[in-house]
């Protein structure tokens, strides 16, 4: 259905001003409607080249583990997951107590992070006045800016000798007589360990729990306190089960955090070969491996060895932080939240 | 008040109670740290410290002024590096990310984010120091850049994402082309926030020592080429502290706090760059360092 | 000192510029918003769109200066004639076109981080090749065709967000005249502003009647009276009638026409 309008058209509106001197002529050729538009393409170019390094870094990241640890991985096969014998003169590698050993310490770090970090997210989100959010949000920030060999540095000279003096012996006199609390606290062990790590991923945790909590709808809330729920019942039985799946994410990137340390664990944890239970004990863990060991290695074999322990901790932290972003992506539908986390 | 009721009302005091206990506790962490830090570093904080090279192993005094500077040059090169490939990036996935080279760009960046540095650092090893035949501050600074390109992306697209869309469609409708929208108007909203993500970026990888292991390496002496291994704070810290020498000890601590100095005012300085913008959009809070 | 007197408006070309549409269709993938539409908008005159939400009318107006292909998923059929030159034609380049179309938008949308003299000059950097004396004669202008000349003249390289809502979207105003394009097309300009500013608009878009040819999608049945020569009635995406405004409100042809304009529908 078309119309026009039937009337004739008017007379044209009076003429401006005839009498104004010369006046200001717009850009020559500005009437012209054709032309080409290349600056619109070479920018496109130009940004998707720059694109285009990130996946090509990551295939070649791979590529060369793969490449390098092949040596390895065709010789120890499924061994080297499994045996604890890591002699290098006579070319045997099992990375069993390294692999236990970040399982181990990062597990122990999250159970003691996680109370934490949710508790401070928590507390920042649903109870603390409000002229306090901003100093604490920033000073539980800046634990996350602290260099990794910083806290290596504090955790030498000021955690081993408060854990030796202080908590240990309780510890030992209480519960030392199960396996976990067994053997000489010489200092460096496995509680150092996963006690550096914890304090180095609660601000990581926290933070992400934060972003997940805020961005429950506070219907959720005002639905349960108008039910008569308790402020706390109402965080607990409505905002933190809505959250949930987020937050269990939000752990789960700090576990990944925790597998892919490196300087504050090998300061701390003892870098020894050695699966055992007690967490008073020296370990090791693969990122400590590498940086300890790598510019050691003497053979082709050992380097090899070593790229192939890369490799599985490589894999380990993909597929942790993946199944964390799937979480958390599903409260927090899609948005950025998290990755500037890590 | 029925005794059901009283009980509820005393968990809901004892649990809100222990959360504030628990970020306290959090928040204690800290505070012992960097009171540590300064507490140890502080009284070794002269100008000789700040001007001199290290001295022979097991003698007193010395400096880490070659440290200093070669964490200038190496963290400075990695930005030279990284901030172009990361915020082109970050305009890249903003701009024309909606596509499947998008998505494959946005995956890896979040995989990259969680690849652990000292991976990172054998990689620059195998495509560089291998090659070159010796550590060099360039294989380190490259290493860094990884670690940063991924991050930057992210966040440099997330806010250009926060620049309303009406106001690209202000810029289109006056005849902008869309190369020039994206850089002169939409960009340019978001500066603050990039500065921000670009500063956390620096902040960050200033902090690193695992890459820079079998990179880098670390240099007793002074040097400013970028082709020979140097050293940074990070190394020389990680050298004192896991040394024999209770005079290593306290350069170690010393050394912590110049570089946790560098760290918070480069923190500082990005948070300040979103504070003193009229109308630009809020940056969010960001961790940096590992 | 006294001021300056005015700079001379330009000449016109053609002072009966004509647009077209015909038989112009809009669509998002494969759902048409705009249905074979036929208008010719004379040159000097303010023609108003109106209809319910959903109608239409502002798709329709973004086809005119072809922003409606930047829109997820939309094209058109059929043809827009800027005097006689059909806009859909391939090889031609919508920022050129862009540039002869103006655009004013819903909510006032400055520059954030230009000056209020930047903001206006924005348009003109973009064509380029202007002297620095081009360009101020050329922002005082546009700010005076926009009645923002008295306010803004000694702020000129303040913060463009510093302003009111309706000085912000007078500002908007200049911004799209100062090229000196040959149609403005408002999209609801006034829809988020309070009566007085509202009103300094209308008043604009009497003004500015001398000089361009004005399009306004408005939801203000009394502004389109008020303001208005012709008035367009959309509906469904449909154009149900068109002619001079007083015809169309006093004694409208269609019954649909009737039924929305006295309110039995919205």
């Amino acid at each position: 259905m078309t119309t026009l309008p039937v009337e004739p058209l008017p007379a044209p509106a009076p003429a401006p001003d005839a009498a104004s001197p010369t006046p200001h002529a717009p850009q020559a050729g500005w009437r012209i409607l054709r032309g080409v538009n290349a600056g619109d393409r070479l920018y496109r170019a130009a940004l998707t080249a720059l694109a285009l390094a990130l996946p090509l870094l990551l295939l070649a990241l791979l590529a060369e583990l793969v490449a390098s640890a092949w040596p390895a991985l065709t010789r120890f096969g499924g061994r080297f997951l499994w045996t604890s014998v890591w002699d290098p003169v006579a070319g045997v590698f099992g990375a069993a107590p390294m692999i236990f050993g970040t399982l181990a310490s990062s597990l122990l770090a999250l159970v003691i992070a996680v109370p934490l970090a949710l508790g401070v997210a928590i507390y920042l989100t649903e109870f603390a006045p409000k002229w306090l959010r901003q100093p604490v949000a920033f000073l539980v920030e800046l634990l996350a800016a602290i260099p990794s060999v910083v806290y290596g540095l504090w955790g030498i000279f000021v955690l081993i000798p408060f854990l030796r003096t202080y908590v240990v012996p309780p510890l030992r006199a209480v519960v030392g007589w199960t396996p976990f609390f067994d053997g000489v606290f010489y200092g460096n062990s496995l509680l150092a360990g996963a006690m550096i790590l914890a304090i180095m991923i609660v601000p990581y945790i926290a933070a992400v729990s934060r972003e997940v909590l805020v961005a429950v709808p506070s219907s959720q809330r005002e639905a349960a306190v108008g039910m008569g729920a308790t402020r706390w019942e109402a965080v607990w039985t409505a905002v933190v089960p809505y959250g949930r799946a987020g937050l269990i994410g939000a752990v789960i990137l700090g576990l990944g955090r925790a597998l892919g340390e490196t300087m504050a664990v090998t300061m701390v944890i003892g870098n020894r070969h050695d699966i055992g239970l007690s967490v008073l004990q020296p370990a090791y863990t693969m990122a400590a491996a590498l940086a300890n060991e790598f510019s050691e290695a003497t053979t082709d074999l050992y380097l090899s060895a070593l790229f192939e322990v890369g490799l599985i901790l490589f894999v380990i932290t993909v597929v942790v932080n993946a199944c964390a972003r799937l979480l958390i992506w599903r409260v927090a539908r899609g948005t950025a939240v998290g990755s500037r986390a890590l | 008040m029925t005794a059901r009721r009283l009980r509820r009302r005393v968990v809901s005091t004892l649990m809100t109670g222990l959360v504030g206990v628990l970020s306290f506790l959090a928040v204690l962490a800290l505070v012992l740290i960097l009171g540590n830090l300064i507490a140890k570093g502080a009284s070794s904080l002269d100008w000789s410290f700040f001007t001199r090279n290290p001295v022979p192993a097991g003698e007193a005094g010395g400096g880490v002024a070659n440290a200093i500077v070669g964490t200038v040059i190496v963290v400075g090169l990695a930005a030279l590096i990284g901030l172009p490939v990361g915020i082109g990036t970050g305009l890249y996935l903003a701009e024309y990310g909606s596509g499947r080279l998008g998505w494959i760009v946005r995956f890896v960046a979040d995989v990259l984010n969680g690849t652990p540095s000292i991976v990172v650092g054998i990689f620059a090893w195998t495509w560089l120091v291998k090659p070159m035949g010796h550590f060099s501050a360039f294989a380190g600074s490259v290493a860094l850049a990884v670690l940063m390109i991924p991050m930057l992306a992210r966040t440099t697209e997330e806010m250009v994402r926060l620049v309303p869309h009406s106001l690209r469609e202000a810029a289109l409708a006056l005849g902008y082309p869309r190369w020039r929208t994206s850089l002169r108007v939409v960009a340019r909203t978001a500066l603050a926030g990039i500065v921000t993500g670009s500063l956390v970026g620096i902040a960050r990888i200033a902090g690193e020592t695992a890459p820079l292991l079998f990179t880098a390496l670390g240099n007793l002496n002074f040097s400013t080429s970028v082709t020979q291994p140097m050293q940074t704070l990070s190394l020389q810290i990680y050298t004192y502290a896991t040394g024999p020498f209770a005079e290593w000890h306290r350069l170690a601590w010393a050394a912590a706090l110049v570089l946790m100095g560098l760290v918070l005012l480069l923190s500082l300085a990005a948070r300040w760059a979103v504070r003193s913008r009229h109308g630009a959009p809020p940056a969010p809070p960001a961790p940096p360092a590992r | 000192m006294a001021p300056p007197p005015p700079p001379p408006p330009p000449p016109l070309a053609d002072a009966r510029l004509r647009l077209e549409t015909v038989r112009l269709t809009a669509l998002y993938g494969r759902r048409a918003v705009v249905k074979d539409v036929s208008i010719l908008f004379p040159g000097h005159t303010v023609t108003a769109l109106i209809g319910p939400s959903g109608c239409g009318k502002t798709t329709f107006l973004r086809c005119l200066n072809r922003m409606h292909e930047l829109s997820e998923g939309g094209w058109t059929t059929g043809r827009v004639l800027l005097d006689g030159e059909d806009i859909y034609e391939p090889g031609v380049d919508p920022v050129r076109l862009r540039r002869r179309i103006g655009m004013v938008f819903q909510r006032p949308t400055p520059f954030p981080t230009m000056s209020v003299y930047d903001n206006v000059a924005a348009g003109l950097r973009v064509n380029g090749g202007r002297s620095r004396g081009d360009l101020d004669a050329a922002v005082e202008r546009a700010l005076q065709q926009a009645a923002l000349w008295d306010e803004v003249r000694d702020r000129l390289r303040h913060s463009a967000l510093g302003l009111s809502g309706g000085q912000q979207q007078r500002l908007c105003i200049a911004r799209a005249l100062a090229p000196e394009p040959e149609v403005l097309l408002l999209d609801e300009p006034t829809a988020s502003l309070d009566p007085s500013g509202t009103q300094r608009i209308e008043e604009l878009c009497h003004e500015l009647k001398t000089r361009y040819t004005i399009v306004i999608v408005t939801h203000n049945l009394q502004q389109a009276a008020r303001v208005s020569d012709y008035t367009a009635f959309f509906y469904l995406g449909e154009l149900i009638e068109v002619g001079h405004t007083e015809a169309v409100f006093t004694k409208p042809a269609k019954e649909q026409t009737e039924a929305y304009i006295t309110g039995r529908f919205g």
